[in-house]
């Protein structure tokens, strides 16, 4: 039976994970994701899970990345200091294929910045921030029921992908308590385990290698330098670089439309809101109140890889209105996709857009 | 045994200049885990960046070849995820000390199951012969071209004091000292570390007037001390020159250890 | 309908709390809606504490408070930093032992630290006294729902002094007569 809990969403990202049988957390704490830590400390030792708080963030990420290759679903959860501290070993785990859920519940930055406030500003971190080319995938929950959703979520996604998941939260849907309906079981996807035959990171058809778990005989060598099929070092060859690198990103990339996720509100609307996180909620406020139909709303569940296609259901709209709590990170990436208006609303400090500001504004572009 | 076994003879010949030490460290190490009867599947190496962390990648068991000064942490997580595993981390002096030093202590302190073996040729040997944390006060590397100024770190101290259960130093000229000593680590558990001094005559020796392979062995087999005798000197009254290295066992103990199936 | 309700306090009196067990016996007991937030400041103890609950009967879209209906203040610090610029159609319930200021709009004076300390012993139960007294004037939550968020939330052996407590708000807001 599914039941009805008030929970924080800090912790119905915990229990999101739980369900989805990850085993491992190995973290440092931060505000404001603690929270995450301490329930998952409390948690995971009954179910034979390991919970280790790590020296730092770098040790947090790399802890994870080892215990994903005895086959255990494993997270971590940060802020941005932490976030900016795992982005090397980010890289190593995009490298050698590693599945591994990371949560940052974002904060206001640069530096140690509004360690209790809400931002988005690491959207653009968490798809670019460590070195050379690469391709992951991101959520952004917009409510204490995604918390739960979208991080179980996140795990099918690493173990489908083979890559690191980012569930990109902020301060506001971390912190704050709202109703949760916690299902009987949530759908756990397998991780495809390395064929009979086949070489540790010879792909198949969905560009992705079967996984060889440590301790099974698979007797495989796992590098961040770059390597050939076999998964031996080959760092000179310009071919099997570009190659390796190539089909790195082909694997995110190729599926964008198929894993695509979002609420779609008007398609048929002339000013049309993109939100993700938690200004959803203020559009979704201004979506009740002025009731139009000429105003719609496409509410990013999946954040990376941007969908563009998603643009195109949207055949009307003449504008597009992208509200975030950074100075435009994701209105950037829609501008690159579209000819039509987009206007960024840049919302630093900590606060919500507020919801008469936005009605304002489309009030204004009717 | 034979190396073959153990070896991925398929990477040969490996990156290792002639005369390093590394390679009688791997030997020692492979003879070690065979002695101890493990089998390939339930042991992992891992390592971090450098010439001693290219070593599990010739070797036929699981490995992980990890970001620069991280392998400690890397192999918490192996370890701590599946206890069964059997987790040896291969490191060198620059990797394990200095970007790595504080995952090497908090290593220490957790005690957590792992037999750590840092080859420490006192310089970054990969990256063309860079001062480490390890390279003696006046010693000459591209990066101290005046001599070193600054203190080298003791490891084992360090390694003790922070808590392994189990820490030896020897070098590359004592092949069955430390191969017992890496053995005797293996079998112990909790943290378990093992420094093994090694040549690299091509950028620490050739800079600091130990240009033959053989004459770095010979400073290594003339400056050795026993932990033993160093105490028996101390305890005279007697002064044991700066430039000895002391060899031997240098903790041996039974505190709890982390990663250890219950 | 959408309810804002604001609490402020000092650090430890349990403020935080308070609007986590309201906003629990809406969701949990009064198949209501319910979002609860909060102020983080680097104080575990002491300063002004504020924390929000907004109810509703229909999902809560915007998650913060912007114009409470309801105060519930129970330090002086606390009115003044979060309760001073209450609009006129507001409630606030005050603690009357504790803060000396009083609103423009409607007030409703509960001596909640007095009576936790004088008539129950236990100074740390004001703000299960407070909610009773919330509970009872402005009726945001039943009771049914509000006791049993309560025996929720609270450490094991504090039950009944904490249902107590909540009579004890129930009876004194009962008392006002500003309903």
């Amino acid at each position: 039976m599914s039941r009805i809990d008030f929970m924080q969403g800090n912790t119905a990202c915990a229990e999101g994970a739980l369900a989805a049988g990850c085993r491992f957390f190995g973290g440092y704490p931060i505000t404001p994701s603690t929270e995450i830590a301490e329930h998952m400390a409390a948690k995971l030792p009954k179910v034979g899970g390991v919970f280790i708080q790590m020296e730092d963030e770098i040790a947090g990420i790399a802890s994870v990345i080892g215990a994903s290759w005895t086959g255990a679903r494993a997270m971590t959860a940060t802020s941005g200091p932490g976030f900016s501290l795992m982005m090397e070993n980010i890289g190593f785990a995009v490298m050698t294929e590693t599945p591994c859920v990371v949560v940052n519940i974002q904060r206001g930055g640069p530096s140690t910045g509004q360690p209790t406030m809400a931002a988005q500003g690491d959207m653009l971190q968490c798809r670019f921030g460590s070195h050379g080319d690469y391709s992951i995938i991101a959520l952004s929950p917009a409510s204490v029921q995604e918390m739960y959703d979208l991080t179980a979520e996140a795990f099918n996604l690493a173990d489908r992908f083979r890559i690191p998941v980012f569930v990109m939260a902020d301060e506001i849907i971390g912190h704050m308590r709202e109703r949760l309906m916690i299902p009987d079981s949530v759908h756990r996807g397998e991780r495809k385990l390395l064929g009979k035959g086949n070489l540790p990171y010879q792909a198949d058809d969905d560009l992705v290698p079967g996984f060889p778990v440590f301790g099974k005989g698979y007797g495989v060598h796992v590098t961040g330098l770059t390597h050939d099929e076999r998964g031996y070092p080959c760092a000179t060859s310009p071919s099997v670089h570009e190659c390796l690198v190539k089909r790195l990103v082909d694997k995110v990339e190729s599926a964008r439309d198929s894993i695509a996720s979002c609420d779609i509100v008007n398609p048929d609307a002339r000013v049309v809101f993109i939100s993700y996180g938690a200004p959803s909620r203020a559009v979704e406020q201004v979506l009740h109140d002025i009731h139009n139909d000429n105003v719609g709303h496409l509410r990013l569940k999946l954040v990376w890889p941007f969908a563009e296609s998603l643009l195109s259901r949207f055949s009307n709209a003449e504008t597009f209105i992208v509200p975030e709590l950074n100075m435009g990170q994701m209105a950037r990436e829609i501008k690159r996709h579209t000819n039509r208006r987009v206007i960024p609303v840049p919302k630093l400090g900590g606060a919500l857009h507020d919801p008469f500001d936005l009605a304002a504004l489309v009030e204004e572009l009717l | 045994m034979t190396f073959d076994e153990w070896l991925r003879v398929d990477r040969l010949p490996h990156i290792y200049c002639a005369g390093c030490g590394n390679g009688t460290v791997i030997n020692c190490t492979l003879s070690a885990v065979d002695q101890m009867g493990w089998k390939k599947e339930e042991i992992v190496f891992v390592s971090g960046i450098g010439c001693s962390s290219r070593a599990p990648g010739y070797i036929v068991t699981d490995s992980l070849h990890t970001t620069h000064g991280r392998a400690i942490a890397f192999a918490t997580g192996i370890k701590m995820a599946n206890p069964d595993l059997k987790v040896v981390v291969f490191t060198g002096d620059g990797d394990l000390a200095a970007i790595g030093g504080n995952h090497f202590i908090h290593g220490c302190r957790r005690n957590i199951d792992l037999t750590v073996i840092c080859m420490n040729n006192m310089i970054y040997g990969m990256t063309g012969g860079q001062g480490s944390p390890t390279t003696p006060r006046g010693a000459l590397s591209t990066t101290t071209p005046y001599g070193s100024s600054e203190a080298a770190f003791d490891l084992c101290g360090l390694a003790a004091a922070a808590g392994a259960n189990y820490v030896a130093r020897y070098t590359s000229y004592h092949v069955k000292e430390l191969t017992l000593a890496i053995r005797t680590g293996l079998g112990n558990p909790g943290f378990s570390f093992i420094e093994a001094l090694v040549q690299c005559p091509t950028n620490y020796g050739r800079r600091n007037k130990l240009r033959q392979v053989s004459d770095q062995i010979e400073y290594f087999k003339s400056h050795a001390i026993l932990a033993q005798k160093a105490e028996r000197m101390r305890e005279e009254g007697k002064k044991i020159p700066d430039d000895m290295i002391i060899i031997g066992e240098l903790a041996r103990r039974n505190r709890p250890a982390l990663g250890v199936r219950k | 309908m959408r309810t804002e309700i604001r609490f402020s306090g000092f650090g430890g009196q349990g403020i935080i709390l308070a609007a986590v067990i309201v906003g629990r016996a809406a969701v949990m007991y009064d198949a209501k809606y319910a979002v609860q937030t909060q102020v983080y400041g680097p104080e575990a103890r002491g300063g002004a504490s504020m924390s929000a609950v907004i109810i509703d009967d229909e999902p809560v879209l915007f998650p913060k408070v912007t114009s409470p209906d309801v105060y519930v203040i129970m330090s002086q610090e606390g009115f003044e930093k979060y309760g001073v610029s209450a609009g006129e159609r507001a409630v606030m319930l005050v603690d009357s032992s504790l803060v000396q200021s009083r609103p423009g709009c409607r007030c409703i004076e509960i001596p909640a630290t007095k009576v936790a300390r004088e008539a129950l012993g236990r100074d740390i139960v004001a703000n299960i006294i407070m909610i009773g007294a919330l509970v009872a004037a402005t009726g945001v939550v039943s009771r049914e729902a509000i006791e049993k968020a309560i025996l929720d939330s609270v450490p094991k052996g504090t039950e009944e002094l904490n249902l107590k407590a909540m009579r004890k708000g129930f009876e004194l807001a009962g008392q006002v007569k500003c309903e």
